[in-house]
């Protein structure tokens, strides 16, 4: 056995072959590498409940909206901001998918000035079922928001089922998000 | 009369300028207490930027968590129960020594499992070393060739 073993490490390792080695075994690690999205950390929220919040709406300041309110429907939060370059660049994706009425979108307004968040809804369209107002960013903290667009889809019974970092593509929209509605819906 | 004047206007604006100063920077009223939410920090990795800690970021997400931190400390949260807090919203990652788990097994296992591989090789290889057998002498003829042509290297300096 110790044989072997010192057989097949010096076969693998002597001198004509390590150079070899060493360079498939970097073109690997490489290779992976480059799959990697270091952006994106996994978030220990889903499949977990989603965080109390109690929230005004925006331009209803009077009206406030609780996650318990939203319980026994499929929903997705999006979270964005009027200052948020890169919101921009989903936006037209969830206006679309607001059109097709599969369930309802609701936005957390994050950090964002009253005003200069009603003007962007206006020219970009509306696609939120209500915008939540979360001026100070604290249930962007409990929801583990740190880059801003993310998305959450959030079950019947008010559990995160999948969190997107970033803006949403057409791609992960037809390819992940909405079979994962599907399902949820029709469980 | 005109000196005056100009004492009392760099008067007021040293005021000013120093209530400003103290306003833009509220936090810094207990230093002990900035010591303590500057500690936690350390600990703590800003997932905007993510080779900077949360005490070090400029990034708007690290000036609300420490905010977080220094609120919690008021509250007379511990230091372990803010950790777990920023845990449960951001996972292993915001934390700059991760927990000993078995997703971390190989963060921590790593780097002895690879110094036991350059150990197994560095020892294959000297062993090898000793057991090559040591050149063969020389037979008559081969060493009178190789007199031969040490002198005639003499002749080309």
């Amino acid at each position: 056995m110790k044989g072997l073993l010192t057989g097949l490490l010096s076969g693998l390792f002597s001198k004509r072959f390590l150079p070899l080695v060493v360079f498939i075994v970097l073109l690997v690690f490489l290779a992976i590498g480059l799959g990697l999205k270091p952006r994106e950390v996994p978030s220990p929220l889903i499949n977990k409940q989603a965080p109390a919040f109690n929230l005004p709406v925006l331009g209803q300041p009077e009206k406030m909206l609780s996650q318990q309110d939203l319980l026994g429907k499929v929903w997705v939060l999006n979270v964005w901001a009027s200052w948020c370059v890169a919101c921009r660049v989903e936006h037209p994706l969830w206006v679309e998918f607001a059109k097709t009425g599969a369930v309802p979108i609701y936005g957390l307004n994050y950090k964002d000035k009253r005003d200069d968040a009603i003007r962007w809804l206006n020219n970009f369209g509306n696609p939120y079922q209500h915008s939540l107002v979360d001026a100070e960013g604290l249930v962007g903290i409990d929801f583990g928001v740190y880059g801003v667009p993310e998305t959450f889809v959030i079950d019947k019974t008010g559990v995160i089922r999948l969190k997107h970092i970033g803006p949403v593509t057409a791609d992960a929209l037809q390819n992940t998000i909405l079979p994962l509605i599907k399902k949820l819906v029709g469980s | 009369m005109f000196k005056y004047f100009l004492s009392w206007v760099l008067y007021a604006a040293v005021l000013v300028l120093n209530a400003q100063a103290k306003e833009a920077t509220p936090l810094a009223a207990d230093p002990a207490l900035e010591a303590r939410v500057m500690v936690i920090a350390e600990e703590l990795r800003c997932l905007v930027c993510q080779n900077e800690t949360i005490a070090a970021s400029h990034a708007d997400l690290a000036v609300d968590l420490r905010n977080q931190i220094r609120q919690k400390l008021t509250q007379g949260q511990s230091s372990q129960q803010i950790l777990d807090f920023m845990v449960e919203r951001y996972g292993d990652f915001v934390l700059y020594r991760p927990p000993l788990k078995t997703t971390t097994i190989l963060l921590w296992v790593g780097p002895f499992v690879l110094l036991t591989i350059a150990f197994a090789v560095l020892a294959v290889n000297i062993r090898q070393r000793r057991s090559a057998a040591p050149p063969a002498a020389l037979t008559a003829d081969e060493a009178s060739r190789a007199k031969q042509m040490l002198a005639d290297n003499t002749d080309h300096p």
